[in-house]
């Protein structure tokens, strides 16, 4: 009987057969923290008595949330991850590196690679066809310290996705409509695994937004399988060794399949206050925005800041709207002033964030007013989510979030082109 | 057997309600943490709720964040056990990793207020004004023997590694 990605990966990572429903101890290739998360890892690393992390391990710690720091208590929390990280010898990525996601796709996740992440969007890398998995900072503390941790081998259901994006359309737009068609826990405990003629049309950075997103639906990771797209990517990084290909077998079994023709995508916005209820732009048109924020490790790659810079163009954005812009690291902020995307952005109005994760969380850089309402790319529009539970969030993709700046309400941006 | 009071809540729960991300810089100050639990839920729980007290939910609880956090605060506000009709993964686990027990079962019958008595052992919840009992679903063995221990970190010092 065929395997799954997702049976492939655990069963090679835990030297059993490793069938959905399974209970298995699986080594783990690279465990990473991050800043709000990675205080309470080592203090639990060090109460369990570990002293260094498994010797078979790649570790990585990311000052990436709160970055630079906005108050002295997260301050000390980053002096904290130094510290380990310098006793320990894992890979520092200091503020305004960027997004540990992203960082993590540009220069250490690989195919095959089981990886597990303090933060709920370490799913990312399911992009380059890596187990990638979310877990909570004790979790981690003890997968950093045994090398290993246990699993419950997910069922899988496959997306089949066919056709190419229209214009106007992208990924973002593809994975708000695949969770709001299977809703807020309709892949809980289980892996979303994308594939179908439509991946030669996918880049990695459209199946990054897709990964990431996945959890939003409750996922435990989000596969797409290592293919050409995958090889060429990795070697435009010098990092052509990393490369294996990786696919499910044809006979593999999935609880359940779902179809989606890119080509009858539109563009598609999150309502209030959840994910999972996302409608095509043309229902919420004219809704006022106060705050656009373009960024995360949902969408702030260069391929994001290159359409709003196409968007933006020559025009001033709305006097009525703040736009801001967090670049998902240095490299793509670098590439972003390369291709004068950062000209024409900071020409309209826009305000350049350091690279990292800026408003999303609710932390600092863009914390919304009661009963305001904010335009974002990022992945969650809870209730507080961006600092203020009298505040209101959308989602959308880049393309929207640009043509919501220039008119000050949401708006379709295929009106604009 | 716990016995405390229901605290009831709806669906869809996040990690964002039980302890926002503007509270980060309060995450190595756990105690001045957990006077927030559920604020955005419910601003008056932390001050309401009792030790040994209920958290009764409805679908996905705890879905978005991998912050651990969120059942830290949850438990150190004197929650004695979360029930709820469903819970997302990653609190799922935190939960069990920090001891605090997860119970999945139907929460329609129990109101807000509500005394019950749950006991671990035999998998039952009580309502003590009905007499009603409620079976919650059996959670997988690896879980089971972590929060035996009191949390993955009293059961990796007991055992040395995970064991099946």
């Amino acid at each position: 009987m065929g395997k799954t990605l997702a049976e492939r990966i655990l069963g090679t990572r835990s030297g059993v057969e490793a069938r959905a429903g399974d209970i298995v101890i699986a080594n783990v290739d690279m465990a990473f923290i991050q800043d709000t998360t990675g205080p309470l890892a080592v203090r639990q690393f060090r109460s369990a008595g570990f002293e260094r992390p498994a010797a078979s391990l790649r570790v990585a710690v990311f000052l990436d949330h709160a970055a630079p720091s906005p108050g002295s208590a997260l301050s000390d929390d980053h002096r904290l991850l130094r510290e380990f990280a310098r006793e320990t010898g894992a890979a520092l990525s200091e503020v305004g590196e960027g997004i540990c996601h992203q960082i993590v796709a540009e220069s250490m996740a690989a195919p095959g690679d089981l990886i597990v992440g303090a933060d709920s969007h370490t799913v990312t890398a399911g992009a380059l066809g890596a187990f990638a998995c979310a877990m909570g900072s004790t979790d981690v503390a003890v997968a950093l310290g045994l090398g290993k941790t246990w699993f419950r081998v997910p069922e899988s259901i496959q997306v089949v996705l066919s056709g190419n994006f229209p214009d106007g359309v992208c990924a973002k737009d593809l994975v708000l409509y695949l969770i709001s068609q299977i809703g807020a826990e309709g892949a809980t405990y289980k892996a979303l695994e994308f594939g179908g003629d439509a991946m030669g049309n996918m880049s990695i950075a459209d199946r990054l937004t897709v990964a990431n997103m996945t959890v939003e639906a409750g996922a435990k990771v989000g596969l797409f399988p290592a293919d050409k797209v995958t090889q060429d990517y990795l070697s435009a990084l010098g990092r052509s060794e990393c490369y294996q290909p990786l696919s499910a077998d044809t006979d593999a079994t999935y609880e359940r399949v779902i179809n989606i023709d890119l080509t009858e995508l539109e563009p598609m916005v999150a309502r209030l206050h959840t994910v999972d209820s996302a409608a095509p732009v043309g229902e919420l048109s004219g809704t006022k925005i106060d705050q656009v924020f373009i960024g995360t490790c949902t969408n702030g790659r260069l391929n994001d800041l290159a359409v709003a810079a196409r968007m933006l163009k020559g025009k001033r954005i709305h006097p009525g709207v703040r736009l801001v812009i967090a670049p998902a690291s240095r490299g793509v902020l670098l590439a972003a002033i390369e291709a004068g995307y950062v000209q024409v952005l900071l020409e309209s109005g826009g305000i350049i964030l350091p690279p990292g994760c800026g408003p999303c969380l609710g932390l600092h850089q863009g914390v919304l007013g009661a009963g305001e309402s904010c335009l974002s790319t990022a992945n969650r529009n809870f209730r507080g989510r961006m600092g203020n539970p009298d505040a209101f969030i959308y989602l959308a993709s880049p393309a929207v979030a640009a043509a919501t700046a220039l008119r000050g309400e949401i708006s379709d941006p295929r009106e604009m082109v | 057997m716990l016995s405390g009071r229901a605290f009831k809540f709806g669906d869809n729960i996040s990690t964002d309600a039980i302890i926002p991300g503007r509270f980060t810089q309060l995450r190595s100050n756990l105690p001045e943490l957990a006077k927030h639990a559920m604020e955005d839920a419910d601003p008056t729980f932390a001050s309401r709720v009792k030790q040994g007290d209920f958290i009764v939910a409805g679908r996905n609880f705890g879905l978005g964040s991998s912050r651990e956090h969120a059942p830290l605060v949850i438990k150190m506000a004197g929650v004695s056990a979360i029930l709820a009709k469903s819970v997302a993964r990653i609190f799922f686990r935190n939960a069990i990793n920090i001891g605090l027990p997860v119970l999945l079962c139907s929460t329609d019958g129990i109101k807000d207020g509500d005394e019950l008595e749950v006991d671990l052992r035999s998998g039952t919840v009580r309502i003590a004004a009905t007499g009603e009992q409620l079976r919650f679903a059996r959670i997988p063995e690896i879980m089971l023997r972590i929060l035996d221990e009191g949390g993955l970190l009293p059961y990796v010092q007991k055992h040395g590694s995970f064991q099946l």
